[in-house]
């Protein structure tokens, strides 16, 4: 018998789930399933269980939409901001949630991320971040380290990474946030926040891959990961009242970035109302 | 346990990776067998940090009735 969360909130006839002992995939789906179920019982937002949409690509993250319990599609290979993007100018009023990969959203799916990003398209999108492509084996991903292994990169990567969150600021997002595994319950306010953000909401979780990305790069186990998490990834408040000395190599956890432009499928109203208007005359 | 709240492990979903008892700030925890377990419930303060980051939802804190 699980917790009242998972009975409540994911589909308990398809767990436990499958991904690896330590993969912090399923952490991060908790976190989404608190965040979402802590705003659907404040009673001052408002939030419908029925209005939630969870769509996912291909890659070990996009399990997740099988596994929580809401209105969910499971969509092709890198184009799930894409379907999402449907679904939202169907019923502008939903509130739409991508859980994606970092080779989903990124590299697959780059074209779909920037420009989804750039038009302010209103989707909560949250990457699971695990630095590899996992379900096929351990390539190398846009966000594997300069210099660290894959199994397409077995002396090391010669690329340079994205960082997802500041691609998505860069390609004009109104929300970019990073957050983590080790710090989750900080991760689950930032996915608050970013499924109240009006507007195209990115947050770059930083999940952990012991089997493929950790053992190839002697990163040790899922314990030895987070610990590294805990030392390396910086919650906000501490991040801004370190020295600037002792940030180097550190990373902030927390709202990257955040403006009011105007939301696309808003927008696209005010046209097709100002067109109708004219056209009766 | 101390507080109102009893620690519940969901044996057969715990994959035995480590995490929850990695992090528990009572050292209530262990791995044994491949699985998590209870090592000294006495220290548990119902934090509920296991729960927060067990990725199979295999151990958690359930309200006792008073």
């Amino acid at each position: 018998m699980p917790s009242d969360l998972i009975h409540q909130y994911m589909r308990i006839d398809h767990l436990p789930q499958m991904w690896c002992p330590g993969c912090g995939n399923g952490v991060i789906m908790r976190d989404v399933a608190v965040a979402i179920q802590e705003l659907i019982e404040d009673p001052d937002l408002h939030f419908n269980r029925e209005d939630f949409v969870i769509v996912s690509g291909i890659g070990c993250s996009s399990r997740a939409a099988g596994y929580l319990d809401f209105n969910s599609i499971h969509t092709t290979h890198g184009r799930a901001i894409a379907f999402a993007t449907g679904i939202k100018f169907a019923n502008p009023k939903l509130h739409v949630i991508v859980l994606t990969g970092d080779g989903d959203c990124s590299a697959i799916g780059g074209n779909h991320l920037i420009h989804a990003a750039r038009r302010n398209m209103g989707l909560t999108v949250i990457a699971f971040n695990n630095n590899i492509y996992g379900m096929t084996g351990g390539q190398y991903s846009p966000t594997t380290p300069n210099g660290e292994r894959a199994t397409t990169a077995p002396y090391g990567n010669v690329d340079r990474p994205f960082d997802i969150a500041n691609l998505a600021t860069g390609a004009g997002a109104s929300f970019s946030a990073r957050g983590d595994v080790f710090h989750a319950r900080e991760t689950i306010d930032i996915i608050k926040q970013a499924i109240q953000h009006k507007g195209f909401s990115l947050v770059d979780v930083y999940s952990v891959c012991p089997t493929y990305y950790g053992r190839k790069n002697r990163k040790g186990d899922a314990v030895d990961m987070l610990k590294w998490q805990r030392e390396n990834l910086i919650p906000t408040a501490r991040y801004y009242s370190m020295p600037e000395g002792e940030r180097a190599g550190k990373k902030l956890i927390g709202i990257l970035s955040i403006n009011d432009y105007p939301e696309y499928t808003e927008e696209y109203a005010k046209v097709v109302d100002a067109v109708r208007k004219k056209g009766k005359g | 346990m101390i507080g109102r709240k009893r620690l519940v492990l969901e044996t057969a979903w715990c994959k035995g990776c480590g995490i929850c008892a990695a992090f528990c700030p009572g050292q209530v925890l262990e791995i044994r067998g491949g699985k998590a377990a209870v090592r000294d419930g006495g220290q548990c303060v119902s934090c509920g940090l296991c729960e927060l980051r067990c990725p199979d939802y295999a151990i958690y804190l359930v309200n006792v009735e008073e």
